[in-house]
């Protein structure tokens, strides 16, 4: 039976505003077959979205929705997540939005590691608002901002998110739709924070201005530059360099959940249990 | 009217009304001199099966509470000058998707880092139009430690009527004083809690957006069946983001009228030896208690002094201010700035001879200073 996407899109709100060609198509679609997958009720679901072509995300799907400022929301969605714990919230943003500007939201919600869904979308560049060099662009690319050429280092966002405390952090591409719905599976049933990156094309806006003029040389550069977490392991330090490792880089199923943790505190509260210790902790700093 | 004694400080005072006014969490960050009201909150909120968290900044700690707040819940920040310079791009966010929120702001020295353990009013200004954009704020002045716990309570049900945040302004002076405050009894404030209107219908017929021009959104609880959207962007009567010429005037345009044409619902003020006053002090926060001691001072010498002391500064109690203006000679403005709330009342009076005493060195100002200024008039 074909998939029923009318279901879960607000077909109201479509054409999209997104470029023909955009890989935030292909991760819509993904997503919501990776939700109806899981069987998770519509109502109880949230989706949070920041500023960017990413923030236009959240309107599209028939959900409870929430289109913040930029840079926050993983903040917002801690506050939805701690307030209604039960409920699945998950959040949607783009490399400038949760890696410069919503940097530190981004590495305090894989620290505390609260169940929160953080899907980020990485086309290397502001595309919205013209092709400005963000925490992801390529050193050497060309950027509106920097149009002698991109001098920035960049982040890896995994290794970020790993070092951060995520309990969960992987990394797919828009090459292959099937895959990316397998691993946002995994991603959403994860208990505590995880952070999928994808890696996604803008051609029109990175693209155009770096040899890439079409989505397929863009996909292709994606291509190139990725490699799956198994391979990966096999290169040398030197062939890793310029590559980044695809699939489940990360999975600690025995982290403590945010929530779960503030459990014990309304315990305390509540006279139900003794103050919390570092004896309650593996972890002691 | 059933009334309780309660020695405490005006922090802890604004915590413990949040939590009897129905508050299920609370999201902040340290910062002096309002620190005392998460301390105090991260005991309170669990103890009810709420929640309070402490954020990695002062922008995620208003966030968080928004996000509570548009899940359904009552829910509150508090933090000082600085502090809401940070959160003021949320806070025109929560304005505009019309999230209510208290907000409570216990003023210290500014600009910029200033004096962070010494009392001002130096927000007075900031509180009016902390985002950019157009909005019409409410803000509430505690003028003494039960104030700043019925103040705070005013808050929670102004907020849930008005749909957006409510800003209670505390000052280094009241939320660091601890002393014997009465204050109504707990049942009085459950009795008085008024929350927000929700639809009950279905889900089809609901518009979240789609109200008359004076009033609020009706935004329900999330995870309801009721699935619809908040966005910072101009939108429809869905919540869905537009850029049509009408829907975007008359949206900003409501944001205005809803507060600005029922002014009366929110008008609160005190006035104090006014009847026969012939010079008359304006003053508001802490500063207010050394202006009643002054005129006190200033009557047993004969001179005929009174005070009239606005507790809800915005939207301002325009007309009786004039109303006391027009017959009352000389007008004074005792502030901790350099007359944020005279601009105010020239304003409203339509005079320009409006005096002025102000300070802003961090200290307090006496009532002798008072009575001094008042003789030299």
């Amino acid at each position: 039976m074909a998939f029923n996407y009318e279901n879960y899109l607000r077909l109201e709100k479509m054409p999209t505003l997104w470029c023909w060609g955009c890989g935030d198509g292909v991760i819509l679609k993904a997503f919501v077959r990776a939700i109806d997958s899981l069987g998770i009720n519509k109502d109880d679901i949230c989706v949070v979205s920041g500023i960017g072509c990413s923030g236009r995300f959240s309107s599209y799907v028939d959900f409870n929705t929430v289109h913040t400022t930029h840079g926050r929301t993983i903040a917002f969605a801690t506050g939805i997540k701690l307030a209604n714990p039960t409920k699945k919230v998950i959040c949607v943003a783009g490399d400038g939005d949760a890696l410069a500007i919503g940097g530190n939201h981004t590495i305090h919600g894989c620290r505390r590691n609260i169940d929160i869904t953080f899907i980020l979308i990485n086309n290397f560049i502001y595309g919205l608002t013209n092709s400005q060099t963000s925490p992801t662009t390529p050193q050497g690319m060309w950027t509106v901002s920097q149009q002698a050429g991109n001098i920035d280092p960049t982040f890896n966002t995994c290794n970020l998110a790993i070092a951060a405390g995520a309990s969960f952090v992987g990394r797919e591409t828009v090459n292959d739709p099937k895959k990316l719905e397998k691993i946002m599976v995994k991603a959403l049933e994860h208990k505590g924070f995880s952070l999928l990156e994808v890696l996604s094309n803008c051609h029109i806006n990175l693209g155009r201005k770096n040899k890439m003029n079409s989505a397929i040389e863009n996909l292709s550069w994606i291509d190139s530059i990725t490699v799956s977490k198994k391979k990966y392991e096999t290169l040398t330090q030197e062939e890793q360099v310029n590559l980044l490792p695809t699939g489940i880089l990360k999975q600690d199923e025995e982290a403590a959940e945010y929530c779960d943790m503030y459990a014990e505190v309304v315990k305390v509260h509540q006279g139900k249990r003794k103050t919390i210790t570092q004896d309650d902790f593996k972890k002691k700093i | 009217m059933a009334t309780r004694e309660i020695i405490s400080s005006g922090n802890e005072l604004s915590a413990l009304a949040a939590r009897d006014a129905g508050c299920k969490f609370f999201a902040g960050y340290p910062i002096t001199p309002s620190s005392e009201i998460m301390h105090e909150m991260s005991g309170l909120m669990p103890e009810i099966g709420g929640a309070c968290i402490q954020m990695e900044d002062e922008i995620a700690g208003v966030a968080a509470a928004i996000g509570a707040g548009m899940s359904g819940l009552r829910t509150m920040t508090a933090t000082s000058g600085p502090g809401i310079s940070l959160k003021a791009e949320n806070l025109g966010l929560a304005q505009m998707t019309e999230v209510p929120l208290v907000v409570v702001n216990v003023m210290r020295g500014g600009p910029s880092t200033g004096l962070p353990t010494r009392v001002s009013q130096g927000d007075v200004a900031q509180a009016k139009n902390p985002s950019h954009g157009d909005y019409k704020s409410i803000t509430l002045c505690a003028g003494s430690l039960a104030e700043c716990y019925t103040e705070t309570v005013r808050a929670f049900n102004l907020a849930d009527r008005f749909m957006q945040p409510v800003f209670v302004l505390l000052d280094e002076t009241l939320g660091h004083m601890h002393g014997k405050a009465i204050l109504p009894s707990e049942e009085e404030v459950a009795a008085s809690i008024v929350p927000r209107k929700t639809f009950e219908g279905p889900a089809e017929e609901y518009f979240p957006y789609e109200c008359e021009s004076d009033q609020p959104a009706v935004l329900n609880p999330m995870f309801k069946g009721y699935r619809y959207h908040f966005t910072g962007l101009h939108h429809d009567k869905r919540g869905f983001p537009t850029e049509e010429i009408e829907t975007c005037r008359k949206l900003i345009q409501r944001l205005e009228d809803k507060v600005e044409l029922h002014k009366d619902e929110l008008e609160l003020y005190e006035e104090f030896h006014t009847d026969d006053a012939e010079v008359l002090l304006v003053a508001y926060g802490s500063v207010s208690l050394a202006a009643k001691e002054a005129i006190k001072h200033l009557r047993a010498e004969g001179i005929k002094a009174g005070l009239f002391r606005p507790i809800t500064l915005w939207p301002s109690p325009a007309d009786k201010m004039k109303e006391l203006a027009d017959r009352i000679p000389k007008v004074l403005c005792i502030e901790l700035n350099i007359g944020q709330y005279r601009d105010e009342v020239q304003r409203a009076t339509g005079r320009l001879d409006i005096d002025g005493l102000f300070k802003v060195n961090g200290r307090p100002i006496s009532p002798y200073e008072i009575v001094n200024k008042v003789k030299e008039l």
